[in-house]
């Protein structure tokens, strides 16, 4: 058994050590916000936070973060940044088949948790990780901005 | 007759190439609702379901059922603003829901008897059938309003969902659902002029947005039912290898792993590993040891093909179109251009790699998936079932991108599944999920294309002349969409209706059949016939010194919308204006789906290279239903586009697909994606396409550009691959 610090909640997993914590997530404790693209940290659909860190779960072995705080897309509404950003996502209408939405969200919350006023470089270096096959970048960045503007405003 | 409809006479498309295939007459219908539209629904005590397409319930919920999948090119929210235009909803009562498969019920009227989703059609074909399926609801609820009141139901109005009377009654659709469930169905409703819209050509706000941003939105790849086991597969290596042997007994040691399946469908042969979970099946998937039968396996390179390709395209072809005499003009012409293009094949590389659940029952089979030919799989599913495809119920769920992927008429990933459970034996529900590198090593690509082109000019500069040859695979041949025709339309789309005028002209086609499972791809023939024919007009214009956009007008005077697109996108890019020295422009303009679409693309000379800083994009669509939908599309497609101008290919060595995940197959990234701007030409006829339209123009309108730097025009795509990096 492990145990996980998920969305500030303490859950128990049988899931072999060598699971990826996407696969934990998703299977074996029904979070299925993050999304599986290619297994191999190069797409962002499963990013997460492990302490706050934007991070790729679909390549983390479970037994690495037992003793990390992990938050999802089912609860960084929770946090302030997290709610603007996802606010910004809806306003903008940023999602077309969504799927890598989340992960977009993941990336964009923890760039404006440490940069409240990113530039389009910053923009495009914390989010060049994430793909989206729809293309909604010109989305994601104003969309960003619009929640960097409601941060700080 | 409207412009649109005059294009779509004189233009043969892909719609009609498929209602051609079909068997049936298209008509504008309207199927009942009730027990036949949703029998679980409609035994709910209140609920008003004048239609297959519109449900409202007693708290004034108003459900759009959408025949069509939402991929992210915004169908559930394009359909339901035109029930709610019809119906004078408010917006925040609608939800949308995606319909079961039943074509009786949900055919694609663009289609024929046959329900799915593709081509551009789902606002195309759907207007006027939800505009009357929106219309008979409100007739309904007003009727209903009327007989309670005791007033005239001329004097009755709805507006954002509530039913007025000037004497001061009122009422919500919730409160009147009871009294018009059990009127009758008029048989004559009148929908509104568009001169009388209040939503359509506004923008609402997507109804998927929400569950989309905060992870609730479910895709195949999300659901679950109790019970349900996880199959991973490892497909033969080679198109046409079969299963010769495999040795399961690592694979079964892992825990979890349930059972180990060899399959064969019309499509591919593999095995599959059945486990708990995807972790579990994806570790006995890789213990796995087998031993393939590659006797009558495809084993030849991309490298190979593409020089029997060149040889091909010095050769006639076969004839797809012909006016006037081109080698009589070519003779008398004062000059003459060739050039060749050639074109990889293409993955689709939707972000959710394919996956299906299925579970079986006793002559029956359920299915859930984002759901995009639910006709074709319906029938080949019952197929392999021996059942009959009525049994074969299946839901949709929303798709993580598609791009003509799950479109496909053999059902590839959908068979397999079913063969997949049906090889276990057992009523357990199956999921398969493909990881990434399955998926884009599965096939099913845009094929690899050569094209050959000359052309003629006169002294004065004026195209006399014009020969298009196209090398490549058929998309239709062997499918039931083929036409038995030796043209396959969606080979030379794009090029047999070129819409400039020129006198003489010939398409010719040489379709070649390698054993390399091939598909549509977003817009389709129009993703290489775009390309050469924009850029070898470019060479034209470059070599005869003509403006490219003038060059275009004077060849488009039978063509009023491409005129206007044309002249849009000039004004709105400032092409006539003085550039900066370091600013280069490129232009290029294409029709698919019955839409129009021109775009500039604004590249920066920089340090490092030519940036891509912006596109201007001008598109006729006919009536745009959500301009912010259309607006989302039109960047959508010049990122995908633009993905595959960059840097898509995929290659074959001795029959294997060299690529597996985004490292080898790389795909636009934020950095890379340009500034859109989109204007849309006013128009009040009926709505054309806009999910593809946009993705054919970028790759020419950048082509166009860079060729201005250095005078060397762009002949092979991707642009990586000839050594072009933007900055």
């Amino acid at each position: 058994m492990i145990t996980l610090d998920i969305n500030g909640q303490k859950v128990q997993t049988d899931a072999e050590p060598d699971t990826p914590l996407l696969w934990v997530l998703r299977d074996h404790l029904g979070m299925t916000g993050s999304k599986f693209g290619c297994g191999k940290a190069l797409c962002g659909a499963c990013t997460v936070h492990i302490d706050g860190n934007a991070t790729r779960s679909c390549v983390l072995p479970v037994s690495a973060v037992a003793s990390s705080k992990i938050t999802t897309i089912e609860a960084v509404g929770q946090s302030k940044v997290g709610k603007a950003v996802q606010d910004a996502w809806i306003a903008e209408d940023v999602p077309q088949c969504g799927y890598c939405q989340s992960g977009q969200i993941m990336s964009a919350t923890a760039l404006l948790v440490t940069n409240n006023k990113p530039t389009d470089a910053d923009i495009d270096a914390a989010m060049s990780g994430n793909v989206c096959r729809c293309a909604t970048y010109v989305r994601i960045r104003a969309a960003i901005k619009r929640a960097a503007g409601s941060l700080t405003t | 007759m409207s412009a649109i409809e005059q294009d779509a006479r004189i233009h043969a498309t892909r719609r009609d190439v498929l209602k051609g295939g079909a068997v049936l007459t298209v008509a504008m219908w309207l199927p009942a609702g009730g027990a036949q539209a949703n029998a679980a629904d409609a035994t709910k005590a209140g609920t008003f379901v004048p239609n297959a397409f519109v449900r409202i319930d007693q708290d004034s919920t108003v459900t759009v059922l959408s025949k069509h999948v939402e991929m992210g090119q915004g169908a559930y929210t394009g359909l339901a603003t035109i029930v709610a235009e019809e119906l004078d909803a408010d917006w925040n009562q609608i939800r949308v829901e995606g319909a079961p498969a039943d074509a009786k019920l949900y055919n694609n009227l663009a289609f024929g008897p046959f329900q799915g989703t593709g081509g551009s059609t789902a606002i195309a074909n759907s207007y006027d059938q939800l505009k009357k399926a929106g219309a008979t609801a409100r007739a309904m609820l007003v009727t209903a309003a009327a007989n309670r009141w005791n007033v005239p139901a001329s004097e009755i109005t709805i507006a954002a969902g509530v039913v007025q009377h000037k004497s001061g009654k009122s009422a919500r659709f919730g409160e009147l659902v009871a009294d018009a469930a059990k009127l009758p169905v008029p048989a004559e409703v009148k929908p509104k002029d568009p001169s009388a819209y209040n939503r359509i050509g506004k923008s609402a706000p997507r109804v998927d947005s929400r569950a989309k941003s905060t992870g609730k939105a479910i895709f195949t790849q999300d659901f679950k039912l109790p019970g349900m086991l996880t199959a991973v597969v490892a497909h033969a290596p080679r198109f046409g290898g079969k299963v010769k042997n495999f040795d399961a007994s690592k694979a079964k040691e892992i825990k979890g792993v349930k059972a180990v399946v060899a399959f064969e469908t019309p499509a591919r042969a593999g095995v599959a590993v059945v486990a708990t979970d995807f972790w579990a099946a994806k570790k006995g998937r890789d213990a796995l040891s087998v031993e393939w039968d590659e006797s009558n396996a495809f084993k030849q390179s991309s490298d190979e093909m593409l020089k029997e390709y060149r040889e091909l395209s010095k050769q006639p072809g076969d004839i797809a179109k012909q006016e006037g005499d081109v080698e009589k003009a070519f003779a008398s012409a004062a000059r003459t251009f060739e050039a060749t293009y050639e074109f990889p094949y293409l993955a689709h590389a939707a972000m959710e790699p394919m996956n299906c659940v299925v579970q079986l029952g006793q002559g029956s089979c359920e299915v859930w998936n984002g759901e995009q030919f639910q006709t074709a799989d319906q029938m080949n599913i019952a197929k392999l079932l021996g059942i009959a495809p009525k049994d074969v119920k299946i839901n949709q769920l929303y798709a993580g991108g598609s791009f003509g992927r799950r479109a496909n008429p053999l059902s590839d990933y959908l068979v397999e599944t079913v063969a997949i459970a049906k090889a276990m034996g057992t009523p357990d529900p199956v999921k398969l999920v493909w990881t990434r590198e399955d998926d884009m090593q599965a096939g099913y690509y845009r094929p690899m294309y050569v094209h050959w082109l000359k052309a003629g000019v006169d002294a004065q500069g004026k195209i006399v002349a014009w020969q298009h040859r196209i090398v490549g695979q058929s998309i239709t041949r062997g499918t039931f969409f083929d036409t038995k025709s030796k043209i396959d339309f969606t080979s030379v789309e794009g090029a047999q209706n070129l819409p400039y005028h020129i006198p003489n002209l010939q398409v010719e086609l040489h379709t070649t059949e390698p054993k390399v499972p091939v598909l549509w791809w977003r817009s389709v023939g129009s993703t290489h016939t775009a390309f050469s024919t924009e850029c070898f007009l470019d060479d034209i214009a470059r070599e005869t010194k003509q403006d490219p956009y003038a060059l275009r007008r004077s060849l488009l005077e039978k063509h009023p919308r491409h005129l206007a697109v044309l002249d849009l996108v000039a004004e709105k890019s400032g092409w006539k204006k003085q550039r900066a020295a370091d600013e280069i422009y490129g232009l290029a303009l294409h029709e698919s789906f019955n839409s129009v679409v021109g775009q500039v693309a604004k590249l920066k000379k920089t340090p490092n290279g030519p940036k891509l800083v912006s596109v201007v994009c001008a598109v006729d669509c006919g009536i745009a239903v959500n301009p912010n939908i259309v607006a989302m599309q039109m960047e959508s497609g010049i990122g995908y586009g633009l993905s595959a101008a960059l840097m898509g290919a995929v290659t074959l060595k001795e029959g294997r697909v060299e690529q597996g995940n985004f490292d080898d197959y790389p795909v636009l990234r934020i950095n890379e994606m340009p500034a859109v701007e989109t204007h849309i030409v006013p128009s009040r006829n009926k709505p054309t396409g806009v999910g593809e339209p946009g993705t054919p123009v970028i790759a020419p309108a950048l082509a166009n550009a860079l060729a201005q730097i250095d005078g060397k025009p762009t002949r092979s795509l991707p642009l990586s691959a000839q050594g072009v990096k933007l900055a």
